[in-house]
C-alpha cells in the first residue's frame, strides 16, 4: 500500500437529501491514471474534491501519495495539482503572472517561480500569449493555463475533473498529449470523464461512478468485456424493415440486437472488435439485406451503465437525486 | 517532458503566512489598476464625492464648529468613499467563488485566511490613496488639517482601519451571498442607509428626534466624529476610543465568521 498514489476506503458524503457518496472504495497504484467515469450527478466532483482536501468526507477515509487528507490536509495539498471543472485563472493577470502567483504560494522564490511559468507557458504552448491578460485568451487556452497552474510544483498526484469539457477535438488531442507525458514521466493521475473513449485511452483503471457507488471498476479491456465489448451499428437501406437486418445479424451478438424503427437503426452488442466484420458481411449477403451505413464503436457510458446495472444513467433515479456537485447550488 | 514532470523544487514546508499574504496583495493591486470599475471606485468616484457634495451642499448648510462646510464634510466623505470601495471586496471574493480560484487556492499549502488577509491588505493601500486624493481635492477647494500633523496621521489612521473593518464584512457578505452582483448590493445598502442616517453630511441635532437616538449610534456617525475631531481639533480622547471601539467590534465578528466561510467555501 506504500508505494499507492491514492486509497479511499467507504467514503461517504451527503449534502442535505442528497446522497452523493455512498461508501466509495477506490485504489490507484503511484503512476497510474485513473479514469472516473461517470454520468452528471455521479459524485466524481465531490470524490475529486474530498481527495483534493476541498470537502471533509462524512465518513470514510482516503489517503493521497501516503498521507490522509483529513488528518494532513497541508502536507497533501503540497503534493498535489487540481485542475477543476472550470478553468480557475485570473482574467486579469496575464498568463504568466498567473502561473508565477501560484509557484510563489507553492513557496518558490520570485526568479524560481517565474522561470517554472516561463517554462509551463511554452510547454503548453502558450509561450506566445504569455505576457497578455488571461481575459483575452480563447477557452482551450484558459484550459491549458488553468492545466499549467495545476503543474506547478510538478505534484506527484495530479486531479483533473472533466479536463476535456468545453475542448474542441484538437484541443482534446492536445490535452491527451500533454496527460501522456505526464503520466510517462511518472505522475499518478485522477481524471473524471463523461466519454468511455478518453477513459480508455489514457487510463490503467476505470472506475465507473453511478449515483454515488462504484458501478464496476477493473483495467479497461475487461470493463469493456463486462459492458458487452463494442457496439456494431447498422442502418437499413430506405424502405427496408430494420427489424430484417436485426434478424439476420442477431446470432453475431453478446445480446439481443436494439431495434430504432423509425430511424431504421439496428445496434448491437459484439465481441472481437473487426475481426467481427467479414462474418457482418457474409450474414448479410446471405439474407440479401444491404445496408447504407455499418460502424463498430466502443459503447456510449450510457449504453455500457444499462449492460453493467440493467438500469439507464439517468433514469428516475437520477432524477430524483440532483446533481450533488458543490456548483450546482451558484 | 521535464518541464512539466521535472526542475520545480518542492519546498517539504508550509509557504509561510506573511509571504503568501504579499503574493495575494500583489494580485489584488494588480487588478486594482487593471479593472476598469475598481479604478473608478479609487479614483473618480472620491474625487466626485468631494466635488459634488461640498459644491451641492455647501451653500444651504451651515454647521457648528467648522468655518466651511468642506472642512466639516469631508470625514464623513472619507468613510463614504472607503464604504462604497469595499463593497467590490464582497463581488471579487464571490467572483472568484463562482469561477473556481477559491477552490484553486484551498488547494495549495497556504494557510487558509491569507487569501482574505491580503485581499484586505491591498484594500488599505488602496485606501490610503484614496484618503490622499480627496485630502488633495479638498484641499484645492479649501479643506485644512486644523489639528496638527499629528492628529491628521492618526486621521488617516483610522480611515484605513474602518476600511479594514468595511473589508472583513465584505468578504463575509461576498462569501456568504456567493453571487456577485448580491455581494454588491449587499455591500452598499448598508453604507448607502447608514450614511444618510449619520452625522456625515449633517449634524445629527438637525434630524427629527426619533431619528437622532439612532443616528447617534449609529457607527458611521461614530467613526466620522472621531474623524472631524482629528482634523478640525476638540477633544479626541472619547470620540477615537468610541470609533476605535466601533472596529475592534466589527473585526472581532468578521473576521473569525470570514476564516470559518472561506474554509468551507463551496463544501455546501
Amino acid at each position: 500500500m506504500a508505494d499507492a498514489a491514492i486509497v479511499a476506503e467507504g467514503l461517504g458524503k451527503r449534502f442535505g437529501p442528497v446522497l452523493a457518496l455512498d461508501g466509495v472504495d477506490l485504489m490507484l497504484a503511484a503512476g497510474g491514471v485513473l479514469g472516473l467515469l461517470g454520468p452528471n450527478g455521479a459524485g466524481k466532483t465531490t470524490l475529486v474534491r474530498i481527495l483534493a482536501t476541498l470537502l471533509r468526507p462524512d465518513r470514510g477515509r482516503a489517503r493521497v501519495a501516503g498521507l490522509d487528507v483529513t488528518g494532513q490536509p497541508q502536507a497533501v495539498r503540497r503534493l498535489i495539482g487540481l485542475s477543476g471543472q472550470y478553468a480557475a485563472v485570473d482574467p486579469f493577470l496575464t498568463g504568466e503572472e498567473n502561473l508565477a502567483m501560484i509557484g510563489r504560494l507553492h513557496g518558490l522564490p520570485r526568479r524560481q517561480a517565474r522561470r517554472r511559468a516561463a517554462e509551463l507557458a511554452g510547454r503548453l504552448g502558450l509561450a506566445g500569449a504569455a505576457g497578455r491578460l488571461a481575459r483575452t485568451y480563447s477557452g482551450g487556452m484558459r484550459r491549458r493555463l488553468d492545466l499549467a497552474a495545476s503543474l506547478l510544483a510538478a505534484p506527484p498526484v495530479l486531479f483533473l475533473d472533466e479536463p476535456t469539457t468545453g475542448l474542441d477535438p484538437h484541443g482534446r488531442l492536445e490535452l491527451w498529449q500533454v496527460l501522456a507525458e505526464l503520466s510517462a514521466g511518472g505522475t499518478s493521475l485522477l481524471l473524471t470523464t463523461q466519454y468511455i473513449e478518453e477513459a480508455e485511452r489514457l487510463a490503467t483503471t476505470i472506475v465507473i461512478l453511478g449515483h454515488g457507488s462504484v458501478i464496476a471498476s477493473g483495467p479497461p479491456g475487461q470493463l469493456r468485456a463486462q459492458a458487452g465489448g463494442d457496439r456494431l451499428e447498422a442502418q437499413a437501406l430506405p424502405g427496408q424493415d430494420p427489424r430484417q437486418l436485426a434478424r439476420a445479424l442477431a446470432p453475431l451478438g453478446t445480446a439481443e440486437p436494439a431495434v430504432d424503427e423509425a430511424a431504421g437503426r439496428v445496434i448491437m452488442p459484439v465481441t472481437g472488435g473487426a475481426g467481427i466484420l467479414p462474418a457482418v458481411a457474409g450474414r448479410l449477403a446471405d439474407a440479401g439485406l444491404g445496408v447504407s451505413e455499418l460502424a463498430l464503436r466502443r459503447p456510449t457510458l450510457e449504453e455500457a451503465f444499462l449492460a453493467l446495472t440493467g438500469q439507464p444513467a439517468s433514469g428516475p433515479a437520477g432524477q430524483a437525486r440532483p446533481a450533488p456537485s458543490a456548483r450546482s447550488a451558484r | 517532458m521535464t518541464a512539466i514532470t521535472g526542475a520545480a523544487a518542492r519546498p517539504g514546508r508550509a509557504v509561510p503566512a506573511l509571504a503568501s499574504v504579499a503574493v495575494i496583495t500583489g494580485r489584488n493591486l494588480r487588478r486594482l489598476i487593471r479593472v476598469p470599475t475598481l479604478l473608478v471606485f479609487a479614483t473618480v468616484q472620491p474625487v466626485l464625492f468631494v466635488l459634488l457634495f461640498s459644491y451641492a451642499f455647501g451653500g444651504a448648510i451651515r454647521v457648528p464648529g467648522a468655518s466651511r462646510y468642506v472642512d466639516y464634510l469631508l470625514p464623513g466623505i472619507f468613510v463614504l468613499s472607503i464604504g462604497f470601495g469595499a463593497s467590490q471586496t464582497g463581488v471579487a471574493i464571490a467572483e472568484d467563488l463562482a469561477t473556481g480560484m477559491i477552490d484553486r487556492f484551498r488547494s495549495l499549502p497556504i494557510p487558509g485566511a491569507a487569501v482574505l488577509a491580503g485581499r484586505v491588505v491591498a484594500d488599505a493601500l488602496r485606501n490610503l490613496f484614496v484618503v490622499a486624493l480627496m485630502t488633495g481635492t479638498g484641499a484645492a477647494i479649501g479643506f485644512r488639517f486644523h489639528a496638527g500633523p499629528a492628529a491628521a496621521l492618526a486621521a488617516v489612521a483610522l480611515a484605513v482601519a474602518a476600511g479594514a473593518a468595511f473589508s472583513w464584512l465584505n468578504l463575509l457578505l461576498g462569501l456568504a451571498v456567493r453571487d456577485p452582483e448580491s455581494a454588491g448590493l449587499a455591500g452598499l445598502l448598508p453604507v448607502i442607509i447608514l450614511f444618510f442616517t449619520s452625522s456625515a453630511l449633517v449634524p445629527v441635532a438637525t434630524m427629527p428626534g426619533w431619528l437622532q437616538a439612532f443616528a447617534r449610534a449609529n457607527p458611521i456617525t461614530v467613526i466620522t466624529g472621531a474623524l472631524r475631531a482629528l482634523c478640525l481639533g476638540g477633544p479626541t480622547a472619547r470620540p477615537a476610543a468610541e470609533a476605535v471601539a466601533w472596529i475592534l467590534c466589527l473585526l472581532a465578528i468578521t473576521i473569525p465568521a470570514a476564516v470559518v466561510r472561506y474554509r468551507h467555501a463551496a463544501s455546501t
